[in-house]
This record gives C-alpha cells, structure tokens and sequence, in this order.
C-alpha cells in the first residue's frame, strides 16, 4: 500500500501542510491532526450530519470526504466562524433560543444552516426544515433549532453567510 | 414550601453551558487524548447464536503496533460477571452470567468474542478483521411469545428456560371488576423495540497508573460505573474515579455499566497504557441496550355510562440475551402507573420477562412508562369507539378528580398532586375540537383523511424512596437521594456540585438558578459541577426524569443550609438577630432595614477570616443527602393532528400540542426543549423508528440509513403550553420533565392516525404506523386482495 | 467507519487517468465526489485496491448548453443541476437527492456510473433518452442511457474507462413530473415515478415514464407509454394507463416495502407523476 500522501490545506484561515494515509477521513484529520475536535462523528452512514464543515465554501459531510480529496481546498470548522467573545449570528440565535441541548450535532447544525443562508438569506420555515434534512438530533425535535435558524436570518440578515 | 424569594428561578435565562458548546470547545470522550494512549477494536459475533468453536488471533497480533487481542479467558482476574443491579421485588430473576466478551457461547448479533488492543484507531480495526472466529450455529429465537414455548431454543442452558421471572401488581377485585362491566374491550397492543439513539455514541478512555484508574466514559451514571468497575476489579473505590464529560445524549442508552467500559479499565491495567474505544454507530446500533420490546395483552371492563371497572394488562417483555443493569424493572416502572390518570377500581399488571436472541434491552427514555401509558390510552379511544362516546368525554369520566390528591390507588401507589380536568382544559384552548371535526368532514370529502389523537397522561418519576423501592418496599436494594455540596469562595463566587449527572439538560444553569436565589448571588458566579467522582460526594446520577425533583431539591436544601449559617454571621456582625435577616436582592440584610446588610462576598470574606460568632466554625461550605418521601407525578394532555394518504399510507403529522404540568418551573426555556426532545422522541417510534431482527437474529436496521430517526423535515413546530400545579413532595415544588414528552406522544400518535383511518374501515392498528402497514391495513379492512389498484 | 486500506493517486489528466485505472487492474476505482463509493468503503462493503482521484482532471465540471442539448461535466456536483430550472425533471430530481450536503459533493456521473437502480438520477436519463461519453484505452465512445444500466450497480463502462459527459437532449416543450415516494425526505426512494410528456393539442406525442428501484436496474414503464402515445391527455386515460405502470416489475422486497407494495406504489406514482407532467395537478 501507498505511504503517506501530502495534503496541503487552509483550515479556518491557516494553511497547513499533512502527510496523511489516503484511507484518513477528512473529519478524523480535522480532529485528530490538528485538533479542532468540534466537528463530530455520530454515524458511518452520512446520515446524521454531526460532521458537517463547509469545504471551498459548500457545506459537506467530512466523514465521506477522504483528507486527500481536500488538497489544495479550503475548510471552515465550527472553530472558524466565531468565538466566545465573538459569536458568528448562528452561534448567538442557537444560544438565545436553546437550540441547543447536549451539544452533540451542534456544530455541524450550525454549519449546515450557515449553508442554506448562504444561498437563502431569507428561507421560509419550510425551507430551513429541508435545508436541515442531513443533519440528526436527538434532543431538540428540531423545534428551537428551526426558530434559531429563522431568527438569525430575520435579525442579522446577509451577515449570516459564513 | 420555600420561603426564599425567587429572582432568578421561574426566568427563560439562557444557558451557561451553551458558549463551550456553540464554539466547538467543549469536550466530549473522543476529543480527549493521552500519551501513550492505544486503541480498542471489539471482534463482534455475526452470528445471533452459536457455540464459539475457536478463536485465532495469531494473524492479528503479528500486525504492527497490535499490543494484544484478548477473550475472556484472558479476563481471569475479574470478580464476577457484569451486574444485574436492581430487580421486582419477592421474586427470583433468572440471570444468567454476562461477562465482557463471550464465554464460550454468543447470543446476539454483536455480542462481543475478543478485542484488539492498539496504537492506532485505523489498524486496530484492520487487525480485528484479521481475528479468525469459528462458529458452530445454534438455534435462533427472535420472537418473544415463540421463546416463551420454545424447548430446543434455549439461549442459557443452565436456566433451563427463555422465562427471566414473572411479577405482578396490582389492586381491587379483578372477576368483581370484570363481572360488574357492561362492556368488556381486549386488545394485543404492541410497542415495537427501538433504540435511545443519541448522537454521541458510546465511548470510554482508560487510563491505570501507579495503582490508579481513571476513567473518561460517555454515561449518564459515572457514580454506578465507579462502584461497579472498582468492585469487579478488584479494586479500592478510591483508587477508580469516573468522569462524565461532555456526553452528547443519553436517553437511558448510557444508563449502564457496560461490558466495554469495564474492558478498557481492565486492559488498561494489564497493559499499563491508556486504552480508547469509541463505538461506531453501526457497533452502537447493534449493541447498546434497545428499549420497549413488548408484547400486551390488555382487557378493560367498562360500565355504560364509560366508567372503568377494571383494568388487566399482561406483558410480555423481550429482554434481548442478557439482562442488564435494571432490564427487569423496566416493564415494572409501567406497573406503577397503569391506571393512568382514571380511576381504576381494579388494576393488574402480570409481567413476563423472556431471553431471545437479540440486543439486550433497558432503559430507554421513559423505561415501562411509555409502554403503559400507549397501552391505556389506545385502550380509552377504543373503549369509547365500543361504546360510542367521545374520547374526551371517556376520559373526563375517568379522571382522577382533583380533590383526591395526594391520590392513593388501589395498587398502593400514591399520586403526589394532580388537576386533569386543567390541563385538558388548557389543551382545548389550543384546539378547537369542534372546529376540527369540520373540517375533517369536509376534507374527507376531498379525499384528504385527516386525524386527531389525544394522550392524557401522568407518569411516574423523580427515582426515588427508600420507603418505597428499598427492601422494605417494592424491594430494590435501595432507594436513591442525591447529594450536594455548596462551597463559597473568599469572594462569595460560589461552586455547587450535584450528584447528578447531566447529558444536556442544562443543570450547569437551572441549578445555579436555585442557588442563586437562596444566597442573593447571581447565577452567573454559580458553577454547577457535576459527573465527575473524584470532585463532590458520592451521587446517584441522572435517570428517570430525578435530577431537579431529586437533585435539585438537595442542591435548594444545601444552599438553604449556607443561607442559614450565613444569616447568623451576618447577624452577629449587625447585632441582629438571625432570625431578623432575609435574603433581599443581592443582599442578606436586616429585615424591613434593606440597605443595612452584607453581600454574600462579605459574607464569606467573615466567614473565611474567622469572623463567626462563638462555637461556629469557620469557612462557608455544606453537604446535603437529601431523598424524598414520595416520587412526582407530572401529567398533562397532548394532541396530534395527522393527515394520511390513503393511497400510499404515508402519514404526516401537521400538529402537535403538548400541555404538561411539570409543577413549578425552574427555567421555562429548559421545560419546553425537554418537552419538544421528548415528544418528537415517541413521535419517531409511532412513524419512523424501529429496530427490527430477521427470523435468522440479523439486525436489518443497524444504521442510521434503516434505522430512520425523524428529520426536521418530517416534523411540524411542537407547540406547548403548562399549567401549574406544585409538587408538595418538593420544597421547589417540581417535578421531572425529561420523559413527560415520550411518555404521551405515541398514543396520541397512533389514536390521531386510528382516527383518521377509522372512515377507511380500520380501527385498531399496532406501532409503527410505516406506510405499508397501513396500506395494508387499509386493505384488509376492505377485504380485497393487496393487490387492489392505485385508484381503490 | 475506517475503509481498508488502499494506494490514492490523483492524476492531472484523463489520459493519465486512464492509464493509473488500467495499470490498477480490476479492483482500481475512479473517485469522483465519493458520495456512492466512501459510503460503501467505511462500511467494508467495497474495498479497492487504488482509488484514481478525478479531482484534478481538468474539463469534467459545468452545465453546458450546446445546439439546445445538454452538455454536463461528469463531476458537476447535484446542487448545481438542482438550481438550473432549465433542465426540468432532471433539475427536480437532483433536487431531491438525499439532502444538501450529499448534493453539494455528490456528482452526476458518479451517481450515473454507480448504477444504482435506487438512485434518481438513472431512470430520468432514461426517460429524457441521454447519454454518456466514456474514454478509455480505446478512446471515446457514447453509451446510450438504455444501454448503460445492465445489472444491480453494474453498467456498460468498462473499468478503464472514464465518464466524461452527460448529454441530455432539449427538455423544452415537455412537461414534466417526479414523485418520489420516502419515509424520510433524506431516504433513497422507496419507489420513484419520473414522466414526460409532449403533447400535440390535448393528445399525447410522446411519453416517456421511468421507475426507480422497482427491479434490478431502473426501467421504462412502457406499457404505460404505449397506453398514452396517441390518445387523449385527461385524468381519465391517465388513471387507466397508470394502472400497467409495474406491468413486468419484479421489484425485491425489503423492511419497509414487499413486492405488492412497490408494485401499488409504482402505480400510484405514475399516476401522479403524469398528472403532473400533463398540467393536471
């Protein structure tokens, strides 16, 4: 087999250079070789959405992207779009509306609705709920997170587009 | 009742736990890494039941960096098997040995054979795949009612037989009951085997050094997981100490000990390094313990006039292979509550427990609870369909009037507080009854057959007495208090730590809500601890909807004990007497005397400085075990609107309305995304959700492609609404909210699609109520073949 | 959740391309976005040898429009066929591909080549009578939509060779409906019914019905097609006409969906689907 195979890629901003197993998963080079470890895995399938990430500004599922497949392309984390001290628009609706329980599908929640403003600054109920179709929780019914994804569109308007 | 003055309990305050969250800085099990740290990989069984022939591991461990592959020949020095830890009372359980790996013997798809000890996530899977198990087949029994007769199907032989126990509750004169009916109503009501499900899925670090362990894990229960890990190793208790960190949903799913846990905490021992395993979710879908599972007989008799006479419900609950921690009270906790909110002058629950050749079952958000409350509930609307009432009217006539509680029922349960004709009321206010069912009409014109389906429901919670479940009572070992500690700070910043155990429920706020307003500090100086053994005292962890009824009450009775010690200090220092000094904004000051008083911080700063009036000791610090008298009982009414295609059978719900009394609210905010989790969690099951084994034990829906959680796209808003009634169990007043939701929303599922499928000749249908059911309900109904055309 | 190992090259061109799949022998495999392939891979459902990574091959991206045909770059992602309006039922059924973020990655000649008789995109190839360009070691050659599906994920491109383009002809003056018939919105389609119909005033010039997951590879309703060709377009015909849309089906069963089940379905679908198609909805 193969050695390791170079990737280089922008993360968040800064450009990093990888050697990596071509088998690696985009998610696990995220997590564990460089340690942003808010983007998660909660299934094998592209299911649940919970490693959602925006590559050259599309939202995707990092578990079905191989890290070599991100060379030479750019990569958003949840790590990238805000801080605590200042939140990106998403981040302060899903806090304002408790859109959130444990935490889990968070941050590729977030991503994925940073996807649909992006090409739908001002989505209806309907579309914001299609637009979440790739993404699982198991503790909201959806219901707040709907709400924080509306109210961050109606309140910060095109700001939201990642 | 509390005396404290409330400013910041009863608010929406957002959460404090949320920022670490939102940035994707908090830190789950798989975000912690160790030196040295080696990795897991489980060799599982595909088979559901066969002797273990051979097990050749040689290929494996001669693959680089494998330090080792273990059976369970190589766990010798393990104390004894995993723990059944809580059982029926006056009964013996048939509970055969579990052990971490296989003993011989696998019993379901998944159970564990051997694993693969190490240095890198990716090759240790590869090496696992390279472990050579050779199988010799035995006999599959899936369905429960078939193991029950089975003889050559036996899944542990020294039992002898599939039966686990049989136990019975129940009150009154059944045969009077029966024999006094006007009209007796008897279905087989099934509620299908499904899984917890959270997103996170389970997950352990390991970690032995010089003589001590310590253990990262994904539970609910770090307290039960330190007791039982110290205990079947060997172990000082001291020397083990669990941490609950991050953990990304639980739903009873990590309500366990479980075999992986105590493996890693084994090999990490053995090995001297750290050992990982996080499960993938096929390895989770296959065999984290499912929940329901159960098969019910159930017999109402009823007068003319819609009054109950008497209830009979016989359960038939499919335990998987194995029993788990507390598999055979689950079907128990439904017996505590199966008279619903009716009163029932004659009530039996006869359980039986059966071994099959599947995932083992527990606890799974609402554990017994939600299984009674479908049972009672389809049995209501088809009582008053059999005897031509409405379902509301049935159910009114039943009510357990308000004037009753605290109620005592004929199975000795006593219902703490209740007002059912309120919150049914409050559900009415929301839907409009009347206007529906013209609506309904005239879309049934149109052919558009649309549904509505009520649940009133209480349910049984806030685990528990000692008096009640200990030996004395309902007989479990022991009852379950929750303890806390309060520590102000020199600067009156104060920690609060909880035995509870938190998975997203937002303790670290509604609690420092409670504290906040007996110590006149703001919440935003109050951290809330907790899931973590090494820090605080020994806990009872969170299940069962106990930590604010439980938790939180000992955590209000803490602070009222600093609260207490405090006004003695600050009296001294005003010459006052404590009796004169109250809690006042952010002050402890001088009744009637606002302005003369001190802040908590000087407070502390008295008490840390030794500034304490004679005999008093220094420093500012509490404990409390606190359990209470009686569980709660939180209730309410639910309804859901369903539109059905009569010509697919698919169903979409277009309404959900949820009126829950919960007691007091600590934080409204937190109450309703409890309520919304819990509703779409039973709304999953009526539709979507559904574990399913081939005759041949082969789970077929072992993913999240099959095993279909609900998306927001299938989902409409869930709209809520309280009423109020308080708990006097509770100095708080609460009651737990965390299952309320599950609890009630199957039945007024599945009633809301019986409705709508009542004009199409059916009416009855068992869960899950997926479009070919249906249809082919529909069809039966019509009596014509399946293969009746698209226009029929 | 962790695929087997396998060697990764990612060439500059397709000839180089070309030649790292022959040189791959049978267990190489092209990877375009991923989205059939890393599914199946994590599971150890497919385990190659050597991926041979598209990404960097120049010319496979875009909707091109050229003599009133489509012309689509093989790795043209879901999402961009979704927002084009212009390529009617091809358009609305990207659209209902799994959800967004599949659909940002996922690719048309990716999920084409799959052949997955589940898929959406197949059976509208079919019916809007498409092709596919293909190079290999022998040069270029077109596939013809009827011809490219041959088994359960098995079809006419050899495994040296590479999708290039997808050709679609003009969709104008056709009317269009797709019913995808799930449980989830996210779900592959239990069955799905895709139709055209061009009308000459109120009776039928031509009809093309296609069926998804309803056999092994995705199929033709004709004995709907010859039902409708010719006759008058109402409610009427096209409930009666419906009525043959699993005429020589033999869909497999699974958990959620028996043999009688898929084959009602497809009716229902096709009834819908042409409703749709016709301007009756």
């Amino acid at each position: 087999m193969s050695g390791p195979v170079p990737v280089h890629v922008e993360v968040n901003g800064t450009e990093h250079t990888l050697e990596v197993e071509p088998r690696l998963l985009l998610v696990h080079a995220l997590r564990e070789n460089l340690g942003l470890t808010g983007t998660h895995v909660g299934c094998d399938t592209s299911n649940c959405g919970a490693c959602t990430v925006h590559l050259d500004g599309r939202a995707v599922k990092s578990c079905t992207v191989l890290a070599v497949q991100a060379d030479g392309a750019k990569v958003t984390t949840i790590e990238g779009i805000g801080t605590e001290d200042d939140l990106h628009p998403l981040q302060e609706a899903f806090w304002n509306d408790h859109a959130l329980q444990c935490g889990y599908c968070t941050p590729g929640m977030i991503m994925a609705a940073a996807g649909i403003l992006a090409d739908n600054p001002n989505p209806t109920e309907e579309e914001v709920r299609h637009g979440l179709e790739g993404n699982l929780c198991r503790c909201t019914g959806y219901h707040n997170i709907v709400k924080a994804v509306l109210d961050a569109a109606k309140t910060k308007g095109p700001e939201v587009a990642a | 009742m509390s005396a404290v003055a409330e400013h910041h309990v009863g608010k929406a305050l957002r959460r404090k736990e949320d920022p670490r969250l939102i940035t994707g800085r908090a830190r789950y099990v798989d975000d912690i890494a160790l030196p040295g740290m080696l990795w897991a990989a489980f060799v599982r069984s595909p088979e559901a039941h066969a002797k273990i022939v051979s097990v050749d591991a040689s290929a494996a461990k001669a693959r680089p960096g494998v330090h080792a592959v273990f059976t369970i020949d190589d766990m010798t020095d393990l104390t004894g098997p995993l723990p059944m830890a809580w059982v029926p009372p006056g009964i013996t359980v048939n509970n055969p040995e579990h052990w971490p790996l296989a003993k011989g013997t696998v019993r379901f798809v998944g159970d564990p054979v051997a694993v693969v000890i190490g240095e890198d996530r990716y090759a240790v899977v590869d090496a696992a795949e390279d472990v050579v198990v050779e199988y010799d087949p035995l006999p599959v029994v899936t369905d429960p009612e078939e193991a029950l007769k089975a003889e050559t199907h036996v899944l542990h032989q020294d039992i002898g037989s599939n039966q686990t126990h049989e136990w019975s509750l129940g009150g009154g004169d059944l045969d009077a009951g029966f024999a006094e009916a006007d009209v007796v109503v008897e279905h087989r009501v099934v509620n299908h085997r499904t899984a917890g499900a959270p997103i996170e899925p389970r997950g352990v670090l390991a970690d032995y050094r010089a003589g001590s362990l310590t253990m990262w894990t994904a539970t609910q229960v770090p307290h039960f997981v330190r007791l039982f890990t110290a205990l079947l190793l060997g172990m000082s208790e001291e020397k083990v100490r669990v941490i609950a960190p991050e953990v990304g949903g639980g739903f009873g799913a990590k309500l366990q000990m479980t075999g992986e846990e105590l493996l890693c905490a084994w090999a990490s021992r053995k090995l001297g390094w750290p050992v990982k395993w996080i499960a993938t979710r096929t390895e989770d879908m296959a065999t984290t313990h499912q929940g329901r599972d159960q098969i019910a007989y159930c017999k109402m008799g009823l007068k003319r006039d819609g009054s109950i006479t008497a209830f009979h419900v016989k359960i038939i609950a499919d335990f998987g292979a194995y029993n788990m921690l507390l598999t055979p009270t689950i079907p128990a906790l439904g017996a505590f509550v199966m008279s619903g909110v009716y009163k029932m002058p004659a009530l039996q629950t006869d359980i039986v427990g059966v071994f099959t050749n599947k995932c083992p079952t527990d606890a799974i958000r609402g554990a017994g609870r939600p299984e009674a409350t479908h049972m009672i509930e389809l049995m209501m609307d088809q009582a008053a369909d059999e005897l031509g009432m409405d379902p509301l009217e049935i159910r009114r006539k039943n009510f357990i009037p308000k004037e009753d509680f605290p109620a005592e029922l004929p199975i000795g349960v006593v219902y703490d507080s209740g007002d059912y004709e309120k919150s049914l009321d409050k559900l009415l206010e929301h839907v409009d009854v009347a206007a529906f069912r013209k609506e309904q009409a005239e879309l049934r014109s149109k052919g558009i057959y649309r549904g509505i389906g009520f649940s009133t429901y209480t349910e049984i919670c806030g685990l528990a007495p000692t008096r009640v479940v200990g030996p004395e009572g309902f007989g479990n070992q022991a009852g379950f208090w929750e303890s806390s500690m309060v520590r102000v700070h020199n600067t009156g910043a104060v920690t609060a730590y909880t035995g509870a155990s938190p998975h997203g429920q937002g303790h670290e706020t509604s609690f420092a809500q409670i504290v906040a307003d007996r110590l006149g500090v703001d919440p935003a100086v109050v951290e809330v601890m907790h899931g973590d053994t090494g820090v605080g005292p020994e806990g009872r962890n969170t299940y069962g909807s106990r930590s604010l009824a439980v938790g939180g009450e000992s955590l209000a009775k803490c602070a009222v004990k600093i609260a207490d010690k405090a006004k003695a200090i600050v009296a001294h220092h005003l010459e006052a007497s404590p009796e004169d000094i109250e809690v006042s904004g952010d002050k402890f000051s001088v009744k009637g005397s606002p302005d003369k008083g001190m802040t908590l911080a000087e407070v502390a700063g008295a008490a840390y400085l030794n500034q304490v009036p004679d005999g008093m000791e220094p420093g500012l610090e509490a404990t409390t075990f606190w359990e209470p008298e009686n569980f709660v009982f939180p209730f309410g009414a639910h309804a859901a609107i369903v539109d059905l295609d009569p010509d697919t059978g698919k169903v979409k719900l277009i309404r959900y309305v949820a009126v829950d009394d919960c007691g007091n609210a600590i934080n409204p905010l937190l109450i309703d995304g409890q309520v919304h989790g819990g509703v779409v969690h039973a709304i999953g099951q009526a539709l979507y959700e559904r574990v399913h084994y081939d005759d041949d034990g082969q789970l077929v829906t072992g993913t999240f492609v099959d095993y279909a959680l609900p998306t927001a796209a299938e989902l409409p808003p869930i709209e809520t609404d309280r009423t109020v009634t308080p708990s006097p169990v509770n100095s708080l007043g609460v009651k737990g909210v965390g299952e309320a939701g599950t609890i009630a929303a199957s039945a007024a599922v599945t009633n809301a699609v019986t409705d709508a499928l009542r004009p199409l000749g059916v009416s009855y249908i068992n869960m899950p109520l997926s479009p070919m059911r249906i249809w082919e309900a529909i069809n039966e109904a019509k009596g014509a073949s399946p293969e009746g055309g698209a226009n029929a | 959740m962790i695929p087997a190992e396998f060697d990764y090259t990612a060439p500059d061109t397709l000839e180089e391309a070309i030649k790292a799949l022959g040189d791959g022998g049978e267990d190489a495999k092209l990877l375009a976005g991923g989205h059939s392939l890393i599914p199946l891979m994590k599971l150890r459902l497919a385990a190659p040898s050597l991926l041979v990574d598209l990404r960097k091959v120049p010319g496979l991206h875009g909707v091109q429009r050229e003599n009133g045909s489509w012309r689509i770059g093989a790795l043209t992602p879901h999402v961009e066929i979704e927002r084009n309006s212009e390529l009617g039922v091809l358009s609305a059924a990207a659209g209902t591909i799994a959800d967004p973020q599949v659909r940002n990655r996922g690719t048309i000649g990716g999920s084409l080549v799959h052949g997955d008789p589940a898929s959406d995109l197949p059976a509208i190839l079919l019916i809007l009578e498409g092709t596919v360009t293909a190079m290999g070691p022998n040069g270029q050659r077109e596939v013809a939509a009827s011809e490219l599906f041959q088994d359960y994920l098995q079809t006419s491109i050899e495994p040296t060779e590479v999708v290039t383009e997808v050709h679609v002809p003009p969709v104008e003056g056709w009317g269009y409906g797709y019913h995808k018939f799930n449980r989830r919105s996210e779900d592959w389609a239990m069955v799905a019914v895709s139709a055209v119909v061009k009308k000459s005033g109120d009776t039928v010039e031509d009809v093309r019905v296609g069926l998804t997951n309803m056999g092994s590879v995705p199929l033709r309703a004709s004995a709907v097609e010859e039902a409708l060709r010719g006759q008058p377009l109402n409610a009427d015909t096209i409930a009666s006409a419906a009525e043959q849309a699993d005429q020589g089906t033999d869909p497999p069963a699974d958990l959620n969906a028996s043999t009688e089940y898929k084959r009602h379905l497809a009716r229902v679908l096709t009834r819908r689907a042409l409703s749709d198609a016709a301007g009756l909805s």
